[in-house]
């Protein structure tokens, strides 16, 4: 630490011109390609960032048709409206899709374009791996719809439990596309998280120590973690259903050492700390709506910290209680009620800071704000149903039935959709430079509150009546006709607030009106630049004063110099304080990447088919990724520009800078 | 916010001038090292699931390895001597690096290459003496899984560190290159340090358990 090199502290003049000058030049360095093969190159956060998000969002709209479809099969019973086979695909890809291409990766996508811009750099670390994994997780999408369209889509629900999975019990290819998608999206969902965690760590602007830093830096960065740990369970579970599908090995045959409850503990190590994954970005996000539309920091900023970190340790410690009706030793299923019971407890703490900062602030009700409130009162329902679940005896009466759907749909509907949404509403105008219609969007909001209830509720009353889970139809006289009917109305509520958000996206992208920088009056740093904002995020890297940037920013707030405008120069700094460490490069965008994706994508569907595919995937892999690292021209000019600075002493500082010392 | 539209455009304005900052350092300072770390720990979790699953697999039946030899241990015990052996010159082309000693990274790089390229070789020679087939039974299918895991990360880095030595010799090698020399080092070891719990777990798993 004692061979830091500090910069240099002093006043400098610096006209309007200047700043025109700087701006034309980081504009020009800083270029988002253009034409089709710029298009494929493009290694911006937000352009990447935008693309994902909106992927994610059609991916949503697509496992929400076929969630319509599902509720008008069941609207009434003995219906034939979807045969049992299609009705299988259809809840599988569903529920994969969801998971695995929406909630996991739209999380991702929102850190992708706000992160960088929060903690104030230029772009994400890692851009090109960025690209990267936006392509791949593209193509895994892709592959799943494409399934769903040639009637061989996976079959076997989103969690795919051998041995109905396997070899046996599924033949044909179906169970192998799930497999492989859950390759493509880790394989994206990992690169995100590394870079995320880079990023984070190493160039938060000057002063934003660690406990400066916006919740929602902090969310994603515990999620960051979460992916990093959680996601290799579920690579090396999906692995080996595809090995024993394709080249007989035996992990999940019973008759040959192998062990069907394998995968459900492999499955579950990683599958919840997914629902984690996908609910912790949106409390930070719920944390940023309620900062700015009570117009004071989030109360309890340590409690609220120390919640999200808990959360993530304890969410690995939970996964039995998805196999309580496995038949698990009695002594393993008390420890994990108890754990089960436990993360109520930083969930609690973070609900308990909202109320207060609400009830000391002067709360806006716009519509970000009232979707993080709704987010509030159904994520709370969702919670006590899973405190209920946590109990075992309660688990075995209602496991597998509609009780369960009801759970989960609340707490991730609730919990992370309602957030997003409103999270949306929010930084819509810092993305487009438009705000989105509010009086349509709280029309919106009640639209989806209603509906939400409405199909969800009575799924509720459905298990306790015994009604399970994936069934296709159900006779006459069971007694569930009315809550089903009541459910299936509820779900076109659903489809008619989901309409009316996606026309409102579509409309104020044209006609909205112009948002300007802050229009919010939010305390975070992506506020402090045009909307939306320039290729190179900040004119000059700002200094971070206090914990809400902006508004304990002073009126005579350094900001940072001595960044080259003529490269993709960028400031890194200390883990712990943000202290100015060094500076480094980042890449030009580059067609590598995709072509790497593109490479990895055919091999990872290649490989469904055959082992072979491994050898054949070898050479062209090679070659992309020797490609993406082999020297550009950028490479050969630093190294003549540093024989050059080696030639002369003392090195000056940035010799179009004029400066004046106080 | 009048504020941030104050801060815009003062006259003078007081600023914190980065250019004396260095432009190259190593280790956790630098980007490099936060992207192979990161990918280290990915990977680490990975081989943590794998032997994992070897133990919860031996669980389940009352006989290990079930009905099959022991694997031969002369092939795996030389690679892991080997390995040990080559972190000599991966800590020397580390140092060498980190003193942006083109001669010295070439020179260690190189014999850094060699031994890596026998350690594939040999290990090429480690699946014939694993005694059995990946689809003899569930035993069969953790070993091989074990094996060829780490043999992936034992390749790819040999082929990883020969570009680089194409690079060392080739150029351009602007200092920044030499970072990627110190790194590649750090991921030698990262490697070599999980062979010696997936040597033991594969060998001598079968004889002690």
């Amino acid at each position: 630490m004692t061979d830091f090199v500090h910069p240099v502290e002093r006043r400098q003049t610096m006209t309007l011109a200047d700043d025109d000058r700087l701006h034309r030049e980081l504009a020009d360095t800083w270029y988002v390609p253009r034409g089709i093969i710029g298009w494929f190159s493009v290694a911006d956060h937000k352009t990447i960032g935008k693309r994902y998000i909106t992927t994610a969002f059609c991916f949503f709209i697509f496992a929400g048709i076929l969630a319509v479809l599902m509720r008008i099969q069941l609207a009434v019973p003995n219906n034939h409206f979807l045969g049992p086979d299609l009705y299988n695909q259809i809840f599988t890809v569903h529920g994969s899709t969801m998971m695995f291409l929406f909630a996991v990766p739209v999380m991702e996508a929102m850190g992708i374009y706000l992160v960088p811009l929060m903690v104030g750099t230029r772009n994400i670390a890692f851009p090109r791996l960025n690209a990267f994994s936006y392509y791949v997780y593209l193509f895994g999408g892709i592959m799943l719809v494409v399934t769903m369209f040639l009637n061989t889509a996976p079959d076997v629900g989103w969690f795919s439990y051998v041995p109905l999975a396997g070899p046996d019990y599924t033949p044909g290819k179906r169970a192998d596309f799930w497999a492989q998608l859950i390759t493509f999206t880790e394989v994206a969902g990992l690169a995100v998280a590394v870079e995320l965690v880079a990023t984070i760590f190493k160039s938060r602007a000057p002063g934003m120590s660690l406990n400066r830093m916006p919740l929602f830096v902090w969310a994603l960065l515990v999620t960051a973690f979460m992916v990093i740990f959680a996601l290799p369970a579920v690579v090396t579970d999906s692995g080996f259903l595809l090995l024993d599908r394709l080249v007989g090995t035996h992990f999940y045959n019973p008759a040959e050492g192998g062990d069907a409850l394998l995968w459900q503990h492999l499955f579950w190590f990683f599958g919840h700390p997914e629902v984690y994954i996908i609910f912790v970005p949106a409390l930070g996000m719920v944390s940023s709506i309620i900062a700015a539309f009570t117009s004071r920091p989030i109360f309890g900023y340590t409690a609220m910290v120390i919640s999200l970190v808990a959360t993530g340790f304890i969410g690995f410690g939970l996964w039995v209680h998805h196999m309580f009706a496995t038949g698990l030793p009695a002594l393993g299923l008390e420890y994990f009620t108890a754990a089960s019971i436990v993360i109520a407890l930083p969930s609690g703490i973070q609900i308990f800071c909202w109320i207060a900062s609400l009830w000391r602030g002067r709360p806006r009700f716009h519509t970000p704000l009232l979707f993080a409130i709704g987010f509030i009162v159904i994520f709370v329902l969702g919670g006590l149903s899973g405190v209920t679940l946590a109990s075992v005896p309660f688990d075995l009466q209602v496991h597998d039935s509609y009780y369960v759907v009801a759970h989960f749909h609340y707490v991730l509907l609730g919990g992370a959709v309602f957030p997003l949404i409103g999270g949306i509403y929010f930084w819509y105008p810092k993305i487009t430079g438009r705000m989105m219609d509010d009086g349509l969007g709280k029309f919106t909001f009640w639209t989806l509150f209603v509906g939400f209830n409405v199909t969800f509720f009575p799924m509720h009353i459905l298990g306790f009546e015994g009604m399970r889970r994936r069934v296709y139809t159900y006779p006459d006289n069971m007694g569930w006709n009315t809550w089903n009917l009541v459910s299936s109305l509820g779900a076109l509520l659903l489809i008619v607030g989901g309409a009316l958000f996606v026309y409102n996206v579509v409309r104020s992208y044209r006609w909205g009106v112009a948002a300007g920088d802050n229009p919010w009056g939010a305390d975070t740093l992506e506020w402090s630049v045009s909307s939306p904002p320039p290729v190179y995020n900040f004119l000059y890297v700002p200094v971070v004063e206090g914990r809400s940037a902006l508004w304990d920013r002073t009126p005579d707030a350094p900001v940072v110099t001595g960044l080259r405008s003529d490269v993709r120069e960028v400031l890194l700094t200390d883990v712990m304080d943000a202290e100015p460490i060094t500076v480094t490069e980042y890449p030009e965008p580059s067609l590598w990447p995709f072509s790497c994706a593109v490479v990895t994508s055919a091999f990872f569907v290649a490989s469904i088919f055959t082992p072979w595919s491994v050898p054949a995937a070898v050479i062209p892999l090679a070659i992309t990724l020797i490609g993406w690292f082999w020297p550009k021209k950028r490479d050969r000019e630093r190294m003549n520009e540093e024989q050059a600075e080696e030639g002369r002493t003392p090195s000056p500082p940035l010799a179009t800078m004029r400066e004046v010392r106080t | 916010m009048t504020s941030a539209e104050a801060a815009r455009a003062p006259e003078t304005r007081r600023v914190l001038d980065v250019t004396v900052l260095p432009r190259t350092v190593f280790g956790h300072q630098g980007l490099i090292w936060w992207g192979t770390t990161g990918f280290m720990v990915i990977e680490g979790s990975m081989f943590v699931m794998v032997i994992i699953v070897y133990f919860y697999l031996r669980l389940q039946v009352s006989e290990w390895p079930p009905s099959l030899p022991n694997p031969g241990l002369l092939y795996g015990t030389a690679n892991l001597l080997l390995v040990f052996v080559s972190l000599i010159p991966a800590v020397i082309a580390k140092k060498k690096a980190e003193a942006f000693d083109l001669a010295g990274v070439r020179l260690w790089l190189g014999i850094l290459v060699a031994f890596g390229v026998v350690s594939v070789v040999l290990r090429a020679f480690e699946y014939t003496a694993l005694n059995c087939r990946w689809d003899d039974n569930a035993y069969g299918s953790i070993v091989w899984v074990l094996l060829s895991l780490h043999t992936t990360h034992v390749a790819t880095d040999v082929a990883d560190s020969a570009v680089l030595l194409t690079l060392a010799f080739t150029g351009p090698n602007s200092k920044k290159r030499f970072v990627d020399y110190s790194e590649n080092s750090l991921y030698w070891y990262f490697i070599v340090s999980w062979w010696v719990p997936i040597y033991l777990t594969i060998y001598f798993m079968p004889r002690w358990l």
